[in-house]
């Protein structure tokens, strides 16, 4: 698995957001972005997605040296792109086990497998929700309906591990978590993380990063990335803000 | 979505608009006392039933259409319908061997079986095409049983009295213009009749064909249930495609009494107009109403209202038993250029009647959708109880939701709960399930059945899938 965005430009309504974005990740690795609000964070993670709300101007997003900003999202993600969402939307009287068999399935079928019965489904989802330490009535609920803000995150991380897609990207997904529910979800993700995968991190905080550590951690500013480093980086960011950073670089 | 996803989605085909090219026996254009007696001698009737349609038909005369629905459409011209049309048939329908092939072939198009090798299993189908039925399967199952199936016609010759004893008992010909018109001119319809204790060994179902253009349907519908019986009955419907506008103003009559149970479902997939002009469809002028007149009986309707240019109904329940409940589960869907104006009502007179409303209106395209409901609780019904839910989903900017509740409570003991929401698909919700590799139509249809899902579990098992399939259709590449 190997993503390569080039020179990525990309607008919402028209505003530039994203100013010549460039960044290779490659399988085994998680790097992490961090930088200031409105720096183009969370722009950068839907584009890679592909949400219709915002256009791209120049550049391309290579996913195994295959362009996908042609591609329809859901066929991003059968070939492996998964966006835990920063605001996971709500699916009012859907039910949450449902959905994610639906997922499922469509991802099995893409790739020319059998589709799971609801009990077969069922063995495969409580090893998962173990993971994230959660009870089955969870599966009961309505998707994000009435969820709190860390289930809804949460209920991301399950999604991930029972899709099991070759590139995560985590959009804030340690925003709203007391310290109990970061725990869970950094061991989750910890243990998701393979050779075969790579990660990629939005956050605004270093805290999320001493429990996933990072290989290369990334700022960005004004839609660009404008430096990069290891984890070192951060706790660089987290003694001095983004000030110094930003005058730095000019 | 891609808009041209979008536009070749919408454009699909009404799958149910053919035409049967068949020779029928049609009456002139035009309504007089001269085609009611008319349609009364094709019939056979008995002297009742012709009084019963004249005074109909006089009162008709003396009443104006309503005009409060939240429905516009051009004046209708009652002289330029046909009131009668039935395909022309040698001789008595005794067996299906009598039946036209040709009108067999179009039940099995419309995935109704008649022939006895192929029909369908636990359900047992009552076939109308426009003014006749042309078979009803399993009714000598049914007789064993104790439970009578058959056109209304045949009723009136068989069972008078059981017909004199309830037509127009629950909706009187003086009700309103549509039922004076259907009292005076209907033509077919079903009657069933549950004997005292019976449980009706299989589902019952009538399936309503318009196939003459120009031509009305006034079906007329009674279904009678004793004490402590059971019937469940579904009515599915569709009609050919044609550039002018149909009528069909039906009357459905239910009786429940002491202990006994009807459960009503209707599919409704008339043809709804063309999908860019908006020219053409049905117009669905119906009156459904039931009676629990015996204690602790129990009507429920559910509907599933996919079709028609223009639907304007109202399934009520009146609750005359003690602890006697009425039930309305509803979908009603329009897209395009469709019109619905539909709802409830509940007249409480009994003491602890209870009544549950569960309305899902979903708009989409440019139509307009609107839920009407009353809720009435009168003096002498204490401790009556009412929960109503009214949720409206819009998708996309140009179509719009109205709800129009009234209730009227007469003495102070009662409980009426109203609760309602309107939601739209967004496109955040169409992302996420995209996201996570759902195509838009998969996503699409899981996310109304999940808005409909509370009225869907109503449904008959056998018609709950095919039910959200049709949802799916109707509504594909609706969401930009």
């Amino acid at each position: 698995m190997k993503l390569e965005i080039k020179n990525l430009h990309a607008a919402i309504d028209e505003t530039p957001i994203l100013s010549g974005v460039n960044l290779t990740i490659s399988s085994g690795e998680v790097h992490a972005i961090m930088g200031p609000n409105g720096s183009g964070k969370s722009t950068l993670s839907k584009v890679i997605a592909g949400h219709p709300a915002y256009t791209v101007t120049e550049g391309e997003v290579l996913l195994n040296g295959e362009n996908i900003l042609e591609l329809a999202p859901e066929e991003r993600a059968l070939k492996g792109l998964f966006l835990a969402f920063q605001y996971p939307t709500e699916i009012p009287g859907v039910h949450n086990a449902n959905f994610l068999r639906l997922a499922y399935n469509a991802k099995l079928k893409y790739h020319g497998k059998p589709e799971l019965d609801p009990l077969e489904f069922d063995e495969l989802i409580q090893e998962k929700l173990a993971l994230v330490e959660m009870d089955s009535d969870f599966l009961e609920r309505s998707v994000n309906h009435g969820f709190s803000g860390g289930e809804k995150k949460r209920n991301e991380i399950l999604q991930m591990l029972v899709l099991n897609p070759g590139f995560a990207l985590l959009d804030e997904t340690d925003s709203g978590l007391d310290i109990d529910a970061l725990r869970i979800v950094a061991n989750a993700v910890n243990t998701f993380k393979s050779p075969d995968n790579a990660i990629l991190m939005i956050t605004h905080y270093q805290r999320l990063l001493n429990h996933i550590i990072p290989d290369f951690v990334h700022v960005m500013a004004n839609g660009k990335i404008i430096q990069s480093g290891d984890k070192d980086l951060a706790l660089q960011l987290e003694e001095k803000g983004y000030e110094w950073l930003l005058e730095s670089v000019g | 979505m891609s808009q041209s996803l979008l536009n070749e989605l919408t454009s699909r085909e009404y799958k149910f608009g053919f035409k049967t090219d068949i020779e029928s026996e049609i009456a002139p254009k035009g309504l007089s006392e001269g085609i009611v007696r008319y349609i009364s001698k094709m019939k056979n009737e008995p002297e009742f039933i012709l009084e019963f349609r004249l005074k109909a038909f006089r009162h008709w005369l003396t009443m104006t259409e309503p005009t409060w629905a939240n429905v516009n459409y051009p004046k209708i011209d009652y002289q330029n319908i046909h009131y009668y049309a039935a395909p022309k048939a040698k001789k008595k329908l005794d067996s299906l061997d009598d039946v036209d092939p040709e009108i067999l072939r179009t039940f099995e198009k419309l995935g109704i079986p008649l022939m006895e090798q192929k029909k369908l299993a636990n359900v047992a189908v009552d076939a109308i095409f426009d003014s006749v039925s042309v078979a009803t399967t399993y009714k000598k199952k049914l007789l064993d049983a104790g439970v009578v199936f058959c056109p209304l016609s045949e009723a009136i010759e068989k069972y008078p009295e059981l017909v004199k004893t309830y037509l127009g008992s629950v909706v009187p010909f003086t009700d309103n213009y549509f039922a004076a018109l259907n009292s005076a001119v209907f033509t077919e319809g079903s009657f069933v009749y549950i004997p005292k204790n019976t449980i009706s060994p299989m589902e019952l179902s009538t399936y309503f064909r318009i196939n003459t253009e120009d031509s009305g349907q006034f079906e007329r519908t009674l279904i009678v249930c004793e004490e402590n019986s059971y019937v469940s009955y579904l009515e599915g419907c569709t009609a050919p495609k044609f550039d002018t506008n149909q009528l069909h103003a039906a009357v459905v009559e239910l009786v429940t009494l002491d202990n006994a149970e009807i459960k009503y479902s209707t599919v409704q997939n008339w043809y709804a107009g063309d999908a860019k002009t908006g020219k053409g469809g049905i117009y669905n002028f119906v009156t459904k109403r039931g009676k629990c007149l015996g204690k602790k009986s129990k009507i429920s309707w559910t509907q599933i209202e996919t079709g028609s240019a223009i639907t304007w109904k109202y399934p009520s329940c009146v609750l005359i038993g003690e602890e006697s409940v009425g039930e309305f589960y509803s979908v009603a869907l329009t897209n395009h250029f469709q019109q619905a104006d539909t709802g409830t009502k509940m007249i409480h007179i009994g003491k602890n009647t209870k009544s549950t409303i569960i309305s899902k209106g979903i708009s989409a395209g440019k139509s307009h959708n609107t839920y009407r409901g009353l809720v009435q609780m009168n003096k002498s019904a204490i401790n009556a109880n009412n929960f109503t839910q009214c949720d409206s989903m819009l998708i996309g900017n140009l179509c719009s939701a109205n709800t129009f509740p009234t209730i009227d409570v007469r003495n102070g003991t009662g409980t009426v709960g109203h609760e309602a929401t309107t939601v739209k698909i967004s496109e955040d919700q169409m992302f996420y399930a995209a996201q996570r590799g759902i195509a838009p139509e998969e996503a699409m249809s899981m996310i109304i059945s999940g808005f409909c899902k509370d009225v869907f579990k109503e449904l008959p098992t056998e018609f709950a899938v095919e039910a959200t399939q049709l949802l799916g259709l109707k509504l594909e590449g609706s969401v930009g």
